[in-house]
């Protein structure tokens, strides 16, 4: 048996390649070694947010986002698809002129969003803090609770024929597929590497590091919080080059929930709770929202983020390898990125033409000195 | 956050916690304290009655222990660890973090509960789930009690609550006669436990005590109106103003487990002096293997005296602990649950109580992991403790991997 | 006897009682609402289960098996 494509991993980015290139006719299986979702997916916060950092990261998330809107109406209740909005906080002026470049980015581009003064931040978000300048108000941003979202691209592709080996893990990509930990072996056309942070191990080459990431989960608190609240400095800790950073992220979820990030590390040597960092992310937190002091919390955990030089993810062939696509090392945009990618891995694999240009998450990127 | 630095902390001030305290304390010259999360000492079995301890044993060992030894601090609930030989605990008035050389975790164990259709009905309690309410202020006066669920503890609670005014209809347990006459016949070995057993017998005449018999649904509008038993095939509604339910104890290991102790078949491991697999963490009383107050009161003794380098001495506790241990495990077999109870719950049934998730929803799943996340069960604060135990026994499932904070915890005190 | 309120209505309770002893005190039975809106009390009493939390002195979600009842707390159940 012969598929046209391997994915390799069930995140919510393999999932929507294996979504996207089963829906358009190929014979696809996904093999994954853990569980569905089980890996960066199910550590992350849900968010799908339009970036402005670079015109590719805008393109593609952009992109993504008008793809997430138009799922919308398939999307199981159970994903607690949210158009809740982000807004983003200013503390004082200088940031106030950044919410400003902001607004003017997002016109031009046809993005609708609204300038918050100090009146209006505190009228949206009674729970904010006295004396913040103001805020960028985008209403387009939604939340996602990812987990079952990726489920749903699972089932969709399965629905298309796509099959799933999950409790399987790939050690060897070769030039007729891949090669099982058990020995197997999974004969394809062509091998996409959807493998988040290990997508390194079976690329040798591609430059993915592991970030490290907390979040913190409230018991209910219905209003707690409308709109994802996300600082201006969340830029500087996603693209800063120190080791350690936090930035005030917080998110209502539709139980009532309130989910608090953002931590980043790198180098961290495991997956247990840095208090020293967790304490500066909440601390930062009750600077922008002291209320968040009073909530009782229910679980801490962390993640990895899989980082690449350049803060924009690896879409596209794999250079000198005719047959093997990478569509990994998104950072912490997986979750809005997912289905931009999905498309644009199915459209480079069929020789379609894609909506948006490939070539800035070219993989060749991570071989060229930097 | 404050800190305390103890050459013996000791977490759980029940039994176990206390007997540890007083062995460690005793000519040690060891900083011993004790932690615990309630307002008063005493754990769950010798829980205060409106402040005020009942038990002569247990006021013998916290007179012991209230004289200076021991630092004593109560409403503290220990939620994590932030560094080796540290602990994180919350308490009305902030975090505080403790210090240790050796640590001991007495952290008792909390009742099992399975699911059946009602039993979400407010008035339907755990058995020592009402016990503790009732000293904690409820009034029972009067009202009709249906006692069900298994072991000796439905017999302690019904001779309570009938002492309390309650009129207790029937005691329901789910263990055969059978079983029940064997371990009765096996007392003969301990006069003492005759003894007690006679006494109990005398103070509960005119309460039916229905073996071979369990709950399968409860019924009311806004409150419990009545329950129906079934018995040798046979139903019958009992009306009743509470219902008393709960089916044996689940070890508390949560603590254990996210230090890094070893847990086999859901018990800390541990070595003849109570140390864990961790070389200065020991465990003590029910987390180590069910063995009320006998088991955890020498056992406290023990890992007190090994903990303060005199295994000597504990050692010659080590037989008494082996007989009451044997008896433990005789009890254990006599109240097995037996295999009707996995099926009382229908589709509808909550199982997770926190998040509502149905009986039904449940059994495409084969593990604790894959429902969670699928259906949120155990994502609520109670953390997996109440559906958990259910799940292990109705699906055989076994418990997640614990996470800190084992206890919700104010945001500012992470 | 102390006296603390219960939904703004005044509640005299044994001292050394808990706060849910109060709340049965003042005649309720139903503590919370479940997720679904379903009527909820307490079930397991140790602190284990958080059927019992109600709002004690302005902090929601406070469990009251386990607080001992204080002269004058304010305590309400409209979760």
């Amino acid at each position: 048996m012969t598929f046209d494509v391997v994915i390799i991993g069930a995140g919510i980015v393999g999932a929507a390649c294996a979504a996207s290139l089963s829906s358009a006719g190929l014979r696809v299986v996904v093999i994954e070694s853990t569980g569905i979702g089980s890996g960066t997916t199910s550590a992350g916060m849900g968010h799908i947010v339009v970036m402005d950092d670079s015109a590719a990261q805008f393109a593609l998330t952009r992109y993504s986002q008008k793809l997430w809107d138009a799922l919308e109406p398939d999307l199981p209740k159970l994903s607690e698809f949210e158009h809740c909005g982000t807004i983003w906080v200013a503390v004082d002026d200088e940031e106030m002129k950044e919410v400003r470049r902001k607004h003017g980015y997002y016109t031009e581009r046809g993005i609708a969003s609204e300038i918050l003064d100090e009146q209006a931040i505190r009228a949206a978000e009674p729970n904010l803090r006295e004396g913040l300048a103001g805020g960028l108000l985008v209403e387009s941003d939604s939340v996602v609770y990812q987990l079952f979202a990726t489920r749903f691209l699972i089932e969709k592709a399965k629905q298309h024929g796509a099959e799933l080996k999950v409790g399987k893990r790939v050690v060897e990509i070769n030039a007729q597929g891949v090669r099982l930990e058990n020995g197997d072996f999974v004969t394809a056309k062509t091998v996409v590497n959807a493998a988040g942070f290990a997508a390194a191990d079976l690329s040798p080459g591609l430059r993915i590091a592991k970030r490290k990431g907390h979040l913190v989960i409230t018991e209910r608190y219905p209003n707690f919080a409308r709109h994802q609240l996300v600082e201006l400095g969340y830029l500087k800790s996603a693209h800063g080059t120190e080791t350690d950073s936090v930035a005030f992220n917080v998110q209502p979820r539709s139980t009532g929930q309130v989910l608090l990030g953002s931590s980043r590390q790198f180098g961290a040597v495991d997956s247990e709770i840095d208090y020293a960092i967790l304490r500066r992310m909440t601390a930062r937190a009750f600077e922008y929202m002291p209320k968040l002091r009073e909530l009782s919390t229910t679980r801490v955990w962390t993640g990895n983020r899989p980082a690449t030089p350049d803060n924009l993810p690896y879409i596209g062939r794999l250079p000198d390898h005719e047959h093997i696509y990478i569509a990994a090392g998104h950072e912490g945009l997986g979750i809005t990125s997912s289905l931009g990618t999905g498309e644009l891995i199915a459209d480079a694999i069929l020789g379609r033409e894609s909506a948006i240009p490939l070539e800035p998450y070219s993989p060749s990127r991570s071989f060229n000195e930097h | 956050m404050n800190k305390g630095i103890s050459d013996i902390l000791i977490v759980g001030g029940g039994p176990a916690g206390m007997a540890a305290a007083v062995a460690a304390s005793v000519t040690s010259g060891s900083i011993v304290t004790v932690v615990d999360d309630n307002p008063l000492l005493g754990g769950q079995i010798w829980k205060a009655s409106l402040g005020k301890i009942k038990s002569p044993e247990a006021r013998r060992l916290i007179e012991s222990i209230s004289n200076g030894a021991v630092r004593i601090i109560n409403n503290a609930q220990v939620f994590g660890s932030s560094r080796e030989n540290s602990l994180l605990a919350e308490t009305p008035g902030g975090a505080i973090e403790f210090e240790y050389k050796k640590l001991i975790i007495a952290t008792g164990a909390r009742e099992r509960f399975l699911p059946f259709p009602g039993w979400t009905l407010p008035n339907v309690f755990g058995a020592g789930g009402l016990q503790a309410l009732v000293k904690g202020g409820l009034s029972v006066e009067n009202k009709r009690v249906v006692v069900a669920g298994t072991g000796a503890l439905l017999l302690a609670v019904a001779e309570f609550l009938k002492a309390h005014g309650a009129t207790v209809i029937a005691i329901v347990e789910q263990a055969p006669a059978s079983k029940l006459n064997r371990f009765a016949l096996s007392l003969w070995r301990s006069p003492a436990k005759l003894a007690q057993a006679a006494v109990l017998r005398s103070k509960l005449t005119g309460i039916r005590y229905l073996t071979n018999c369990w709950v399968t649904s409860a019924a009311g509008d806004d409150r419990l109106r009545s329950v129906t038993i079934t018995r040798h095939g046979k139903d019958r509604k009992i009306e009743c103003d509470l219902l008393a339910c709960g089916f044996h104890l689940v070890p508390n290991t949560e603590l254990a487990a996210v230090l890094g102790c070893r847990i086999d078949d859901g018990f800390v491991t541990v070595d003849e002096f109570q140390k864990t697999s961790r070389d200065n963490i020991y465990c003590a009383g029910e987390p180590s293997g069910i063995g009320g107050v006998a088991a955890a009161l020498i056992e406290g003794k023990i890992a007190g005296l090994a903990a303060t380098d005199r295994t000597s001495k504990a050692r010659s506790f080590l037989r008494d602990r082996e007989k009451i241990r044997r008896f433990g495990e005789s009890l254990n077999i006599t109240f097995a649950l037996r295999d009707e109870l996995k099926r009382i719950a229908g589709e509808t049934t909550i199982v997770c109580r926190c998040e509502n998730v149905e009986f039904g929803r449940l059994t495409e799943f084969d593990n604790f992991r894959d429902a969670k996340l699928q259906t949120r069960c155990g994502m609520g604060p109670c953390q997996g403790r109440i559906c958990g135990a259910a799940t292990e026994f109705l699906f055989g499932w076994k418990p997640g991997s614990v996470r800190p904070p084992i206890f919700p915890v104010k945001m500012e005190n992470l | 006897m102390i006296t603390l309120t219960v939904n703004n209505t005044p509640v005299s309770v044994e001292d050394g009682s808990t706060v849910a002893a109060a709340v049965f005190a003042y005649g309720a039975v139903t503590f919370r609402r479940s997720i679904g809106g379903e009527l909820r009390g307490p079930l397991c009493g140790m602190g284990v289960c958080f059927e019992c939390r109600v709002t004690i002195d302005g902090v929601k979600l406070s469990r009251s098996c386990n607080v001992i009842a204080v002269k004058g707390m304010e305590v309400d159940m409209d979760e």
